[in-house]
């Protein structure tokens, strides 16, 4: 096995993701792309924490705290996408235009 | 770490026969990203969202970090996408196939262009500085150093974690309650 294969998919999934956030109109579903690209961050550290033999395995610590702060960004995320709904009767980022001049 | 740097010729790849599980796992895995942002049906793409995590977790025990992948497997598969799906259903959101998911073909084309930038840069400037290196094969890593190192020299990242996850619990419950329940009676409110 080599590193770049593993590099190769995290970017492609990192790409995908802010191709998502930046092309989907649902609110949840851009936060679904977030979630994508973290996935490719995590890819990513974990082949360099292998490749590296890293003795204090920083790489394979710092996954498992990007998963922690993932799960309380999903949580605020979507009391805040279910906010808006009540407020606006839509999830769809194109309506959220109050700050357009 | 000079032994560390040694690279592998295209051909050799192929005959190796990890790299045969690698393919297997990461085909699925881009394909499941790539409908998580492009499917025409919202729930589809986050079950979608779902065969993407999967393939990272299966992605993450070939590379011997079992734990991850586990986690991941809890967190992800098991409790974050349950939440979007909740999200979903609450919000409403069209459920049918001619359903407005995402924006017109000209923002779909520039989103395309960026991401492919991005993706070209980081795969040059990887493919520059690596090449074709060497992982050292499959020698898992024991839980039991996680924890430990988890319990030692990150403990206080792992506190501040913690109380990030209770602060973001706390304030998910009250962003999501109605501000009408307990209006009428008096000293209901908190």
């Amino acid at each position: 096995m080599t590193i770049i294969q593993f590099i190769l998919v995290g970017s492609a999934l990192f790409a995908l993701g802010i191709y998502g956030v930046i092309t989907r109109r649902n609110a949840v579903l851009v936060l679904a792309s977030v979630e994508l690209m973290l996935a490719g961050v995590n890819v990513n550290l974990v082949a360099f924490n292998v490749y590296l033999q890293d003795p204090i395995l920083s790489g394979q610590i710092f996954v498992l705290f990007i998963i922690g702060l993932a799960a309380a960004e999903v949580a605020i995320g979507i009391a805040i996408i279910l906010m808006i709904f009540r407020n606006r009767q839509s999830a769809d980022v194109a309506d959220l235009n109050l700050m357009k001049g | 770490m000079p032994a560390l740097m040694e690279s592998v010729a295209i051909a050799d790849w192929f005959r190796e026969a990890a790299n045969w599980v690698f393919l297997l796992i990461a085909l699925p895995t881009v394909f499941g990203a790539w409908r998580t942002v492009s499917s025409n049906n919202i729930v589809r793409a986050v079950l979608y969202l779902v065969v993407a995590l999967a393939g990272t977790a299966a992605m993450f025990l070939i590379l011997g970090a079992a734990f991850i992948g586990l986690t991941v497997v809890l967190v992800y598969i098991g409790a974050v996408i349950i939440l979007f799906l909740i999200g979903i259903m609450i919000t409403r959101a069209p459920l049918g196939v001619e359903a407005k998911l995402s924006h017109g073909r000209e923002a779909r084309l520039s989103a395309a262009l960026l991401s492919f930038i991005l993706f070209a840069v980081i795969m040059w400037a990887v493919a520059d500085a690596f090449g074709m290196s060497k992982i050292q094969p499959f020698e898992p890593t024991a839980t039991a150093d996680i924890a430990n190192l988890l319990f030692d020299r990150f403990l206080i990242p792992f506190e501040v974690v913690s109380l990030v996850l209770l602060a973001a619990l706390i304030g998910g419950i009250v962003l999501a309650r109605r501000d009408d329940i307990g209006r009428d009676e008096p000293g209901g409110e908190g």
